[in-house]
Formats: structure tokens, C-alpha cells, sequence
């Protein structure tokens, strides 16, 4: 099968061009047929032709602008020689690309280009990687005829200093700015615009003037965002990556996934030898098509930091210093830990929590470690807290627990309405596609408390944003319902064939009472009934509507109902089932979807089969060979409650730093300081590492092999570029730890751990190495009835047969202001940061980002006299914390709001324990709280700063 | 857990199906059953037997249909 699909070319070449759709059209280049869409470019037809024209402003991410004049052509019945990158094919088309007359203008164009560049060749950073060195070869430059008397690229010109001359701009961390190199062909401006959607770049001047610009003093000081587009289409050494300036050209590339967020990006992994030279978003990447963010792009330096923990440790109280220790020893003694453990309180005194950042083949190990080898079904996941509302509320609308597209369907989306989600910021490849896509038109609501920067798209049609007050999504979406039921805008033609009818009537009554009109809600939620109405008919009457949410829908005591009342909405208005429409959760870390289905929850297995479903217990007991227990586990919180009571004893982490992700950290502390045996797996002493007996070091995505699956079900392939600096990739300890309890796994290879997964999960029948080494990735469900995958879901019918509509009452959280905590938080995530920040604050994207801060609006500052920047003392019911204040109108009055990437912060010791009513998902999202002037950071903080410092001394070497 | 957590917990639970067409009891049974660890379990139906103080009528109500924990 392997070699039976040979990958398109385009994922490898650049084409010079957009790819086009539309009827073919045949044409002859240099006499050779090719036959392409109508609207391609005749530089593109040729280059599918396999013959590659001269180019210098064309490349295939942006659209062309025919400025340069080298990819002149010659074609029969035209005059002149027109620009190949610019010109369209037609019917009968005779193209010639290489004449006498083709050369000699060509050279005299290169000659032109030659004459203002600092020939510096040797010592250039893109010498062997530069576009204008291989044009001047390919166009047969030999001569320089002009001595130029102005130059941009010289300091110092005659006597005095050159005015036309621009220093380098170093500012940005990542990557440099060098005008004197710059050709201005303008590709850069037009993948920030066109790429990116940022808008950071600007052309000044006229003619031999021109020049580009940041509008700003620096990079740093402009509205770049640092994705790297521009740098990927910059022809020359003027925009480029800072480590090849430093290394090299690389030598060798590896096709992976990036390990941040749940869009799951591609990337060539450029290397020399065991060294990371840069990190290229990869053109055949189902899900970011070419384009990146800074995150996966750049801030992959915590791989190689100095605090990397490199040696297992281990101690025996928490309170002594950590001991470096063998593999064997390390081994040897947590096993012992955990057996005696499970000898004096039962196996269901052991549990595990799986990774969202680890891989689908590590996540199944654990979870099989927890129910084969510890013999319980306590395994949980951090999932937990982002996306458990979501498969427990489509599984039950829709029957999988997943989202239904592609990417790639937001191109056909008319209108978007976005759901307690921050994409630029969460997901920003994914917001640099739907910003495509708004430009051409789209239609876009938005439906957060906060005025997010989704809103601020330049050229943004019509659009729509609700503010709601945290805690009031349910009620905000059953309103939307109302309008269409009772304005009769829903698709009755959909709802018929594909939805239970019954249901359907019994929902349908339910949101036209008139308690869930607009005007009825607008005192809850704070949105003008105007807005709901003006929203829900926007999203009715599109062709195709598409719903993108985040973990604002989610982290609610609402959250499971919120998800509930999502699809329902979806289904009312027909928009299941085709390009461009569905319910599309963005998921927050890369594997969130792979490690829910891996089987991390305590109730389910592999594929989301209940542990009491005896037919699905056959299945694992039989390839496991031992008897599983059908008694659903415990989930993190209950772990933790059990852990205080005295009943739970030992813990096996890997890839969590659950003291700082989960809410309520007294508790979380509380639970992990009253266990026997806590094992932290992890790149860095995280914070729950505080309380851990022992620590194994782990692996980045860079150290080994396995597969990630994005929010939209694609499976992608992670692929080892250098050796596990501790020795051991994830999914080797684990089977260690297994084995030193008596296990026999001999998984030699991570590709025979998903050979196991597919034999066992319906939905992963069809998933192997060697396919997706074929296919680049693929989308589960993959099985004989899908072999290709399904990028799209519920085609011809939902996959638990009808639709079914849930009622969704809306029920006000338990956490309500009053007096003493009269605001309310809601929190979220900036671009440069990730989750608790335990990689991106080892890299340069500190610089973005350095510190979390407290938003408030204006009229709630001034009451308590606060200023940008003072200190103020956050508190709720659970506790408080000290960090500064940013002044600003995106929040509402009444609502604050802040980021939780900085362990210092400790936002999480302000949230309560207040939790979703189906999945326990904790309710990030709302907290009462007061906000006051303080002087610094509250003693808390200090204090568990000093305990910290204390539980990470490492014992020195003898 | 805590006694009063336990108790927030299957109120929250009863609240949703407490709108829902159907046997709504046997519904919070089926999802207490379902998704809570046999140790919850006992003590929600320990407290149930102790009368229940706190609980939802609906929580009691769907106690006989409860899997039994162990
Ligand atoms: S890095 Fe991205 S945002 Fe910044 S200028 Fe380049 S394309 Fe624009
Ligand atoms: S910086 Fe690079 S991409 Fe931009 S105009 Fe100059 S040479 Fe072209
Ligand atoms: S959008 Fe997400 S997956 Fe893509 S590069 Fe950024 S962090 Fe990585
Ligand atoms: S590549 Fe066509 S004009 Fe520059």
C-alpha cells in the first residue's frame, strides 16, 4: 500500500501559485499536455507540467502580483511576453517558457535586481537556501554590467552615511529583518495580509523608493504576531529564522506534529545531525495547509533548556531533597511503592492520569497500566478539565464524542458564530483560516463575555458580538432557539429526515416558552434582545453556518447542557453533515482528542465503550489476557477527595501538572500531600512535582514516535528526530514501570501499540503506521466502512442513527456575586503562552508575555482607585492572589478577567470547586470575586513559593 | 468526598433531568450509575438510607434503581 500512493506534489514544490478550482482546461507547456482548472496561473499549470518557470515575487501561498517580470513567457497568439504568474490559462494555450528572447530580458531583469544586493554570498545565513542566487543561476547570470552609484544596501555611501540605507532589525527573537538584502517583491506583505490575516506590514515609498516596514519603530513594537509567514516567504536572507543565522542551513527533514494546541499543525522538523535548526510549517498538513503560529514555529527551545530534568529522582518523603538515581533503582522502587500500596488497600487505592500532550500510544499504555496491571479503572485525564462536556454532550445529541469537520471546511462557511473560544489567541491557525474567510465575506458572531480580537479582523463584514455575563451560555443559546422556533426559521426539512420527531416537538415547545424569549433573558445574561434576535436570524439563514467553541462553553456548572444546547441548535437549522457547517470544539492541547479517546476516562475504555459493557471488556480482556474490572473508576477531583479521606494512596502522573491546571490548589495539595506514593512524569520539576516521591524524566514530541489526533480527528504522525536525552521515550518507561510489576509487554515500537489500538477500537480498525506514512494523516472513524477516513461526520445520517434534540434549561451556577465578591472572573489564554506555561515560559515567547495580568474595566478600576499597572488582591470563596491590573474596555463592567500561564499567579487558587453537573469539569470560567488594591504578593504566594524552593532541592552528587 | 460535595453533586445531576421527558428517576439513575466510582456511590446511598437530608427528592427517588456498588 505504502508505495501505491505517491504524495502531491504541491505538499514539497512551490507552485508559484493558489491552487484554483473550476472546469479543466488543457494547454501545452513547451509542448507538453497538461490539463488544470480554469483560473489557474500559467506559471502553476507548468510547474504541475513539471516545468519551473523563473519566479522571484510568486510564490504558492499568496496570491500573485506580477511585479518581478522574470517569469515572462511566450505564448502563441499573444504579444509581448506576458508575466506566466499573472496570466490564466485558456483552451489551446501554447506556451513556450525558455527562448532567446525569454533569456536575455530575463538576464537583464536579474542584472537589475543583482545590482542593488550586497553580493556578501559566502557569508549570507541563506547561502544554498536563497531564491535570488538560484534565479541568477538559472537565468545564466555571468556579468553585473551596471555599477550602481545609490544602493540601499550600503551603510555609508561617498562621504557621508547612506540615507537609503536601513539597519537590521534584531528585535524579534526569533527571527531577523535585514532591509539591505530585501528585493522588495513584496511576498511578505502579502502572506502577513493574506496568510496570517495580521495586517503588520506595510509598503512605503514609490519606485526605487520602496521599501518594506513594520509601521513601527521595530518588530517587536508592531502588530506582527510572529508566525513566521512572512519569514516561510521570503525569497532572501532578509527576513530569517535567527537559529539558521546561528547554525546553518539544515541537512535533513522530518515531517511532525506540533505538540501545542488541538489545531495540530504539521511541520518539517529541519535538522543538522541531533540539532533542531528551524521548525517549517509543512504545505501537506491537513490541518494548518503551510501556515503557523509562534508557538509551533519557534518556541521549541524548552526541548533543549537547562532545567530539562535528565536523571530519575526519587525521595522518600516529600519533605527530603530529590536523589538522583538509575533507571533500575527508580524502577525498582516505585513498583514497590505501588505494589505494597495495592497490597494494604486494594487496587482501587492506585490510580493514574493520562496526558493530553503526550501521545495516543503512551495515553493507551497508561490507561492499560491502570486497568490491566493495577487492576482498577481509576484513570483520568486533564481532558477532564477542558473537553468532557463535550463528548458527554455529543455523544448524546449526535452519538460521538467529537467534533464533525475538518479545517478545511471553514472555506465554505458563510457564517461562523464562535462560542466562549479566543482562536487568534487558543488556536491561531485555525483564526488565521476563518479570517480568510471572513475577509471574502463570511458572516461572524461572537458570543463571549470579552471583546476578543476575532472581532477586530481587518476588513470583517457583518458581524455580531454578545457579551454575555459569565454563566449565562445556556440561556443565551436557548434564546437563539426561541427566535427560530417561534419565527419558524429552523429546517424543517432536516429535522424531519434526520431527528427523532417526537423529541423535536417536545424541544421545540420547550424554547418558545416565554420565559426563553430575548427580552426575557436580556436581565440575566446582559445582551440586548435586539442582538440574540439579530444573531439567531444571521445563523438561521445562512447556507451554511458553522459553530467553533471553546473551553467558555465547557468550564461551566452548564458546560455538559451548553454543549447539549450547541448541537440542538446545529440540528434545528440543518447545518450537520456537509462542508462548511457542524459543531466544531477547539480543543486546548494537541492530544486532548486522542487521549479521550485512547480510553483516559475512568468509565470508558478505548473508543468511548462503557467498562460495564461486557462485550467491551471481552474485547480487552481477551488481548490483555487478564480480567477487568467493570466498575467505573474515579476522576481526578474524586481521586483527590478520596486521597483526603484516606482511601486513595498512589499516584502514576505523566505529562500534568495538575496542581497548577486543575482548580481549587489547597485541595489539589491537600490530596497529592496525603498520598504514599506520587510519580511525576514530566520534562521539568513541575509544580505537582512538589509533593512527588518520585520523578521520571520524560521525552518531548521531538524524541519520539507516536501519533497525535487534533480537534478535528486527524490522526497525525509524531516522528523522533533525535534520541530521548534521558534515554527513554514516554512510552518505554511506562512499559518499564508495567514490567517491574509484573507485566510482560514487549512493544518494541510505538507503531505496535496502534497496531493494538486498532484491533481493538472500532473507529481505529483501518489505522496503521504504514497508512499514515502513506497518507500523511487521516481522520478516525477509519474502518472498512471508511478507509479513507471522514473528514466530515453524520453524512447521511447521525452515528446514533436520529438526532436527538435534549432539553436544555438554564440553571444559574451556584457561584453568584453578592457583597463581599462582587465581580466576576472569568479567565483564558494569550497567543504566546501555552496552558500553565511550563514550556513556552522556557523560550523567547517570555518576551510576549511575562507575566499574567488582571483585565478590568475602567468604571470597576476607578471605584477602587486602581491604575494600569498597580497590584491588586484577588479573592474568592477559595482563596486569593496577588497580581497587576491592565485597565481596558474589553471586559465588561462587573466582569475581570485573566490569563493562567505563570505559576506565581496561582489564578487556580481563586477558583472553587464548583464543577459541570455530568463530567465534573471544573467552572474556570465563573467565580465571584473582589478585586482590591494590594502592595505585592499575597502571603500564599509566598508561602508556597518557600515550599517549593524546598521540595525541589536536588540532592548534590557525591 | 465530602458528605456535602456528594450531595451538590446528584442535586446538580437531578436539577438537569429533572426537565426531561421520561422516567426522570430512573435517569439520574443511569447516569450516577454510569459515571460515579462504586466508593460514591456507597456513601450516596448510605446517606440516602440515613435519610437523605440535603438530596433532591429526585436523588431519593432514584436510589432503588442505583447499581449497587461492588
Ligand atoms: S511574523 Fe507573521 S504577523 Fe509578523 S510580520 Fe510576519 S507574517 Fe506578519
Ligand atoms: S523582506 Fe523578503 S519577502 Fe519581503 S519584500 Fe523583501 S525580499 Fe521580499
Ligand atoms: S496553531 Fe497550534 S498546532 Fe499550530 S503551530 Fe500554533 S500551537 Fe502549534
Ligand atoms: S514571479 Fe511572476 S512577476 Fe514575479
Amino acid at each position: 500500500m505504502k508505495d501505491l500512493i505517491i504524495p502531491p506534489l504541491e505538499w514539497t514544490k512551490d507552485m508559484g501559485t493558489p491552487a484554483r478550482q473550476g472546469a479543466p482546461v488543457t494547454l501545452t507547456v513547451d509542448g507538453i499536455a497538461i490539463t488544470v482548472p480554469a483560473g489557474t496561473s500559467v506559471m502553476r499549470a507548468a510547474a504541475e507540467a513539471g516545468v519551473t518557470i523563473p519566479k522571484l515575487c510568486a510564490t504558492d501561498s499568496v496570491e500573485p502580483v506580477g511585479s518581478c517580470r522574470l517569469c515572462m513567457v511566450e505564448i502563441e497568439g499573444m504579444r509581448g511576453t506576458p508575466s506566466s504568474c499573472t496570466t490564466p490559462v485558456a483552451e489551446g494555450m501554447q506556451v513556450q517558457t525558455q527562448t532567446a528572447k525569454l533569456q536575455k530580458l530575463r538576464r537583464g531583469v536579474m542584472e537589475l535586481y543583482i545590482s542593488d544586493h550586497p553580493l556578501d554570498c559566502l557569508t549570507c545565513a541563506a547561502n544554498g537556501d536563497c531564491e535570488l542566487q538560484d534565479m541568477a543561476g538559472a537565468v545564466g547570470l555571468r556579468e553585473v554590467r551596471y555599477q550602481p552609484v545609490e544602493t540601499h544596501f550600503r551603510p555609508r555611501e561617498g562621504a557621508g552615511p547612506n540615507p537609503r540605507y536601513i539597519p537590521k532589525d534584531t528585535s524579534n527573537p526569533y527571527f531577523s529583518y535585514d532591509p539591505a538584502k530585501c528585493i522588495v517583491c513584496m511576498r511578505c506583505v502579502r502572506a502577513c495580509e493574506e496568510v496570517q490575516g495580521t495586517f503588520a506590514l506595510t509598503i512605503e515609498g514609490r519606485g526605487f523608493e520602496t521599501r518594506i516596514s513594520p509601521a513601527a519603530e521595530s518588530f517587536m513594537q508592531s502588530d506582527c504576531v510572529s508566525c513566521g509567514a512572512c519569514v516561510q516567504a521570503c525569497p532572501t536572507a532578509t527576513l530569517i529564522e535567527k537559529s539558521v543565522e546561528a547554525i546553518g542551513t539544515p541537512e535533513r527533514s522530518v515531517v511532525t506534529t506540533c505538540a501545542y494546541c488541538g489545531v495540530g499543525c504539521s511541520f518539517e522538523a529541519q535538522m543538522r545531525g541531533e540539532e533542531l535548526v528551524r521548525m517549517v510549517p509543512f504545505k501537506g498538513g491537513g490541518a494548518n495547509r503551510g501556515h503557523s503560529c509562534v508557538k509551533g514555529r519557534f518556541a521549541y527551545g524548552y526541548a533543549t533548556h537547562r532545567d530539562r530534568i535528565v536523571h530519575p529522582m526519587i525521595r522518600e518523603r516529600v519533605s527530603d531533597p530529590w536523589r538522583e538515581v538509575s533507571w533500575e533503582e527508580a524502577l525498582a522502587f516505585t513498583a514497590a511503592r505501588l505494589t505494597a500500596a495495592r497490597d494494604t488497600h486494594g487496587p482501587d487505592a492506585l490510580g493514574v492520569i493520562t496526558s493530553s500532550r503526550c501521545t495516543n500510544e503512551e495515553t493507551y499504555l497508561v490507561q492499560k497500566l491502570a486497568r490491566a496491571v493495577f487492576g482498577t479503572n481509576n484513570t483520568d485525564t486533564c481532558a477532564r478539565v477542558c473537553h468532557s462536556p463535550t463528548g458527554y454532550g455529543l455523544k448524546q445529541t449526535f452519538g460521538t464524542s467529537a467534533g464533525t469537520q475538518d479545517f478545511d471546511s471553514v472555506e465554505a462557511t458563510d457564517l461562523a458564530l464562535v462560542i466562549g473560544a479566543n482562536p487568534t489567541d487558543g488556536h491561531p491557525v485555525f483564526a488565521s483560516r476563518l479570517r480568510k474567510r471572513l475577509r471574502a465575506g463570511a458572516k461572524l458572531i461572537v458570543l463571549d463575555p470579552r471583546r476578543i480580537d476575532l472581532l477586530e479582523t481587518p476588513h470583517l463584514g457583518e458581524s455580531w458580538h454578545l457579551p454575555l455575563r459569565p454563566g449565562t451560555n445556556v440561556a443565551v443559546l436557548v434564546a437563539m432557539a426561541h427566535v427560530i422556533v417561534t419565527e419558524g426559521l429552523y429546517d424543517a426539512a432536516f429535522i424531519a429526515a434526520r431527528c427523532d420527531a417526537e423529541e423535536w416537538a417536545d424541544y421545540a415547545e420547550f424554547v418558545a416558552s416565554p420565559d426563553y424569549a430575548p427580552e426575557a433573558v436580556e436581565p440575566l445574561t446582559g445582551v440586548r434582545a435586539e442582538t440574540i434576535r439579530a444573531a439567531a436570524r444571521a445563523y438561521a439563514a445562512a447556507p451554511n453556518a458553522a459553530i467553533y467553541y471553546g473551553l467558555g462553553v465547557t468550564e461551566h456548572s452548564q458546560g455538559s447542557t451548553t454543549v447539549i444546547a450547541i448541537a440542538n441548535l446545529a440540528m434545528m437549522t440543518g447545518n450537520i453533515g456537509r462542508p462548511g457547517v457542524g459543531v466544531n470544539p477547539l480543543r486546548g492541547q494537541n492530544n486532548v482528542q486522542g487521549s479521550c479517546d485512547m480510553g483516559s476516562f475512568p468509565h470508558e475504555l478505548p473508543g468511548y465503550r462503557h467498562v460495564a459493557d461486557d462485550l467491551a471488556r471481552a474485547v480487552f480482556e481477551k488481548a490483555w489476557g487478564v480480567e477487568l474490572s467493570s466498575e467505573p473508576g474515579l476522576r481526578i477531583p474524586n481521586m483527590l477527595d478520596a486521597a483526603v479521606a484516606g482511601r486513595f494512596k498512589a499516584l502514576y502522573i505523566q505529562g500534568e501538572d495538575i496542581l497548577q491546571s486543575d482548580p481549587d490548589t489547597r485541595h489539589v495539595a491537600a490530596g497529592l500531600a496525603a498520598m504514599e506514593c506520587v510519580i511525576v512524569q514530566d520534562l521539568f520539576l513541575n509544580e505537582t512535582a512538589n509533593y512527588a516521591h518520585v520523578f521520571l524524566p520524560g521525552s518531548t514530541f521531538l524524541e519520539k514516535d507516536g501519533t497525535f489526533t487534533n480537534a478535528e480527528r486527524r490522526i497525525n504522525r509524531v516522528r523522533r528526530v533525535m534520541r530521548p536525552k534521558a534515554g527513554y521515550a514516554d512510552w518505554e518507561v511506562t512499559q518499564l514501570l508495567a514490567n517491574a510489576m509484573g507485566a510482560t509487554w514487549s512493544y518494541t515500537h510505538p507503531s505496535e501499540i496502534m497496531d493494538e489500538i486498532a484491533a481493538t477500537t472500532p473507529g481505529f480498525a483501518s489505522v496503521s503506521y504504514d497508512l499514515l506514512d502513506a497518507r500523511g494523516s487521516v481522520q478516525w472513524p477509519c474502518n472498512e466502512a471508511a478507509p479513507e477516513g471522514s473528514p466530515i461526520m453524520h453524512v447521511d445520517g447521525f452515528v446514533r442513527g436520529k438526532g436527538r434534540f435534549i432539553r436544555t434549561a438554564y440553571l444559574p451556577t451556584e457561584e453568584k456575586t453578592g457583597p463581599r465578591f462582587p465581580l466576576l472572573l472569568t479567565t483564558g489564554r494569550i497567543l504566546s503562552q501555552y496552558n500553565v506555561g511550563a514550556q513556552t515560559r522556557r523560550t523567547d515567547n517570555q518576551l510576549w508575555h511575562d507575566e499574567d495580568r488582571l483585565e478590568i474595566h475602567p468604571a470597576d478600576a476607578e471605584v477602587r482607585g486602581l491604575r494600569e499597572g498597580d497590584w491588586v488582591r484577588l479573592s474568592s470563596r477559595a482563596g486569593e492572589t496577588s497580581l497587576r491590573a491592565t485597565i481596558t474596555d474589553r471586559v465588561s463592567p462587573g466582569v475581570v478577567y485573566t490569563t493562567f500561564h505563570h505559576p506565581d499567579t496561582q489564578a487556580n487558587v481563586v477558583t472553587t470547586d464548583n464543577s459541570d453537573w455530568a463530567t465534573n469539569c471544573p467552572e474556570y470560567k465563573v467565580t465571584a470575586v473582589q478585586v482590591a488594591a494590594s502592595n505585592g504578593p499575597s502571603s500564599w504566594q509566598e508561602e508556597y513559593a518557600a515550599q517549593a524552593a524546598a521540595a525541589r532541592r536536588i540532592e548534590a552528587a557525591e | 468526598m465530602s458528605q456535602e460535595k456528594l450531595i451538590r453533586m446528584a442535586n446538580q445531576i437531578a436539577a438537569f433531568f429533572a426537565v426531561q421527558r421520561g422516567d426522570q428517576a430512573e435517569a439520574v439513575a443511569a447516569h450516577i450509575s454510569e459515571s460515579w466510582a462504586a466508593p460514591m456511590r456507597a456513601a450516596l446511598l448510605t446517606h440516602i438510607a440515613e435519610g437523605g437530608t440535603g438530596l433532591d427528592a429526585l436523588v431519593i427517588a432514584a436510589a432503588p434503581q442505583i447499581r449497587p456498588p461492588g
